[in-house]
């Protein structure tokens, strides 16, 4: 099981031809995820070490059944991406994309309404289902597999509280970097959602910061649905109002967005919030079946 | 990136709203001619990019250019909520008989456009919407239909009748604004009607999104007046995600996250952070040089932590960065360094190696942060790697 990508996940990469496309492609095919197909506009007919590049999304889908898009392209093309994934009906799309303008991200949210894609990102590391399956730029050597699933606004945080993680033996279920960006795909709700349902989860780890209500919305999810235990961690108590701090969503904005405000939500929920990276793990430990 | 109130009024002026006849000044004397102008009376306004200004004497009702140029005076001099004010905006007097709110954001929790309007205006939206909710009208605005008139009907139904459809044009200015112009907030707080039955807008606060300022090159234009820390500058210069605090312990990470995470351990540890900084992805020898150079151009820094966890990016080469960037740049303060992750025990190995006094090593990110607020405090002092 794990969620969002497994052993039946087909990526096709688009902007395989670039240097992240290239680098991070090769990275998750070496990790055992099926990396079935690449486009790049004009390129058709080429490879990248074996993996052949289709002109569209379409004609990689026909030819090579690819179910999973991957995007490195970049931010003034990457929603046309997008919009391309999900015209073709791939089940997932993965945008890595940092710098998308968020009024086009508002148009593709609105665009995927009642479509059969799900989106993860932009502005994220990708998923990953240890031993499964590799979608985006998480490093695969740090995680192990298990029965823990973690799901995070950040990305090296993310690579942090994993491996701290992995170094107590605690195995993960699936990763799932849901990115930094304002507006965006999967969200610690639906992550929430997917991990209560998902047999091979026991526990879940949400990994937030400053900045929007998506930990408030999913403190209320958590309150009244999941049965599964949950540890939070929240960055940026220190930070200032009215200043972003690295990731587009990551700014509290007049008293809305504080890390206090979000761990004292999740807190309410029942969820032991880890003052540091560290404590997450202890935290996780002590919580284990 | 938020507009100054005179340029968010540029915008709307430009997009068809009303606003007042205003000049902007850079010195007394032209807030005195702009009153001249204006007929002799005159509103001083203070431009800065915060808040709360009409409560902190920043807004001044003038009857003279005497008035105008001693408060243009005080402004320029003074500055503004710890802020430095480099211009004043003078506007011409306007009669005013009611006072309403309206504005229009990207709400990012639906990905939809949030518009708001309220019957009274000059109050604290956020307190107004605590308290009396009923007293705001919203509607979310899918962005793939725009807003039509129907939106603008539901939006003004609580206003004076006689200022409905002038108001409705004003919505659709500011939605014109937020599409346009790539901003995620517009906001007039007050909007006016006149007693000859104009409506006006009488302030402006608009927030471009920094995302789109590659397609926006006249909205990025506007950032050259905005007063910059200098060492703000220089980490913008060289690619760097900076941000200025005012604590004492100079911050490098990798990763926003990651970076948040270090400033609250640091804090938790009994010291101030002194910025935020994500050096990036690659870390590489010349990222870190200038994360250096730009960190220790702080006087407030009496430590430096250097936080990093090797995903894609390798501890070794980070090491081997840091190393570069020390013969470029000679601190006079300790550099507490915590590598893990992808080849943390070779990057150790090798800053161990070349043993600089100035590197304090430490094996976690709490016993970094520990050691850098200790460093800061001036309460132990660190040795470095025996040289």
């Amino acid at each position: 099981m794990a969620i969002l990508v497994d052993r039946t996940t087909k990526v096709v990469v688009s902007g395989i031809t670039g240097r992240e496309g290239t680098f991070h492609a090769l990275r998750n095919l070496a990790y055992g995820t099926q990396v079935v197909a690449g486009v790049t506009p004009g390129k058709a007919g080429r490879d990248v070490e074996g993996i052949p590049v289709f002109d569209t999304i379409a004609d990689a889908v026909e030819a090579t059944g690819a179910n999973t898009s991957l995007i490195f392209v970049p931010p003034r093309f990457a929603t046309e991406a997008i919009y391309e994934a999900a015209d073709s009906e791939l089940r997932l799309v993965v945008c890595i994309t940092e710098g998308i303008p968020v009024r086009d991200m508002a148009r593709v949210a609105s665009y995927l309404r009642g479509k059969s894609s799900t989106l993860v990102g932009p502005n994220c590391p990708g998923v990953i289902s240890p031993g499964k399956s590799n979608v985006g730029i998480i490093p695969g050597e740090i995680c192990t597999p298990g029965r823990v699933g973690l799901v995070s606004r950040s990305g090296t945080l993310t690579y942090q509280i994993v491996h701290e993680l992995t170094q107590q033996g605690i195995g993960q279920s699936t990763c799932v970097g849901m990115g930094g960006d304002p507006v965006h795909g999967v969200g610690f709700l639906e992550s929430l959602a997917l991990f209560n349902w998902d047999p091979e989860t026991d526990l879940v780890v949400m990994v937030g910061e400053i900045g929007g209500d998506d930990e408030e919305r999913a403190a209320e999810y958590i309150a009244q649905e999941m049965t599964k235990p949950v540890v939070g961690y929240i960055a940026g108590f220190t930070a200032p109002v009215g200043k972003r701090m690295g990731h587009a969503g990551a700014i509290v904005t007049g008293s809305s967005g504080t890390a206090q405000a979000k761990a004292e939500a999740l807190e309410a929920a029942g969820v032991k919030v880890g003052r540091t990276p560290t404590e997450v793990t202890e935290l996780v430990q002590a919580a284990l079946p | 990136m938020d507009l100054y109130e005179y340029q968010g009024k540029e915008l709307f002026a430009r997009h068809g709203i009303p606003v007042p006849r205003g000049i902007i000044a850079e010195n007394p004397e032209s807030a005195r001619a702009a009153t001249e102008i204006l007929g002799g009376t005159s509103v001083v306004k203070v431009q800065v990019q915060i808040g709360g200004r009409g409560k902190g004497g920043g807004v001044v009702l003038a009857d003279s250019p005497d008035e105008a140029e001693a408060a243009a005076e005080r402004m320029l001099s003074e500055g503004f909520g710890g802020r430095k004010v480099t211009r004043v905006l003078v506007e011409e007097r306007l009669a005013i008989a009611r006072e309403f709110y309206a504005a229009i954001l990207l709400d990012r929790s639906t990905g939809t456009d949030l518009a708001m309007v309220a019957a009274e205006g000059g109050i604290d939206i956020e307190e107004l919407a605590r308290t009396r909710p009923e007293a705001i009208r919203r509607l979310h605005i899918d962005p793939e239909i725009g807003m039509h008139p129907y939106h603008l009907r539901a939006l003004t139904g609580a206003l004076p009748p006689e200022s409905r459809d002038l108001v409705e044009n004003v919505l659709a200015g500011l939605y014109d604004v937020l599409t346009k112009e790539d901003a995620t907030l517009v906001e007039v707080n007050p909007l006016v009607l006149l007693e000859d039955g104009r409506v006006f807008a009488l302030d402006a606060k608009v927030t471009i999104d920094d995302n789109a300022l590659f397609r926006q090159p006249e909205i990025e234009m506007l950032k050259t007046v905005f007063p910059i820390d200098p060492v703000e500058f220089r980490a913008r210069e060289a690619g760097l995600q900076y941000v200025k605090l005012d604590g004492e312990v100079g911050i490098i990470g990798n990763g926003a996250g990651l970076v948040m995470s270090t400033l609250d351990v640091v804090q938790q540890a009994g010291a101030g952070a002194a910025n935020f900084l994500d050096v990036g992805g690659g870390a590489s020898a010349d990222a870190i040089a200038t994360s250096l150079e730009v960190i220790l151009s702080d006087p407030n820094v009496r430590s430096v932590l250097v936080n990093i966890f090797g995903g894609i990016t390798r501890c070794d080469l980070v090491a081997e960065g840091l190393l570069e960037a020390l013969q470029r740049v000679t601190p006079n303060v300790q550099i507490v360094v915590r590598l893990d992750g992808t080849n943390a025990e070779e990057g150790r190995r090798i800053l161990e190696a070349a043993g600089h006094p100035r590197i304090v090593p430490a094996a976690t990110m709490l016993e970094a942060a520990q050691k850098a607020a200790d460093l800061a405090r001036g309460e132990v002092a660190y040795r470095g790697h025996p040289g």
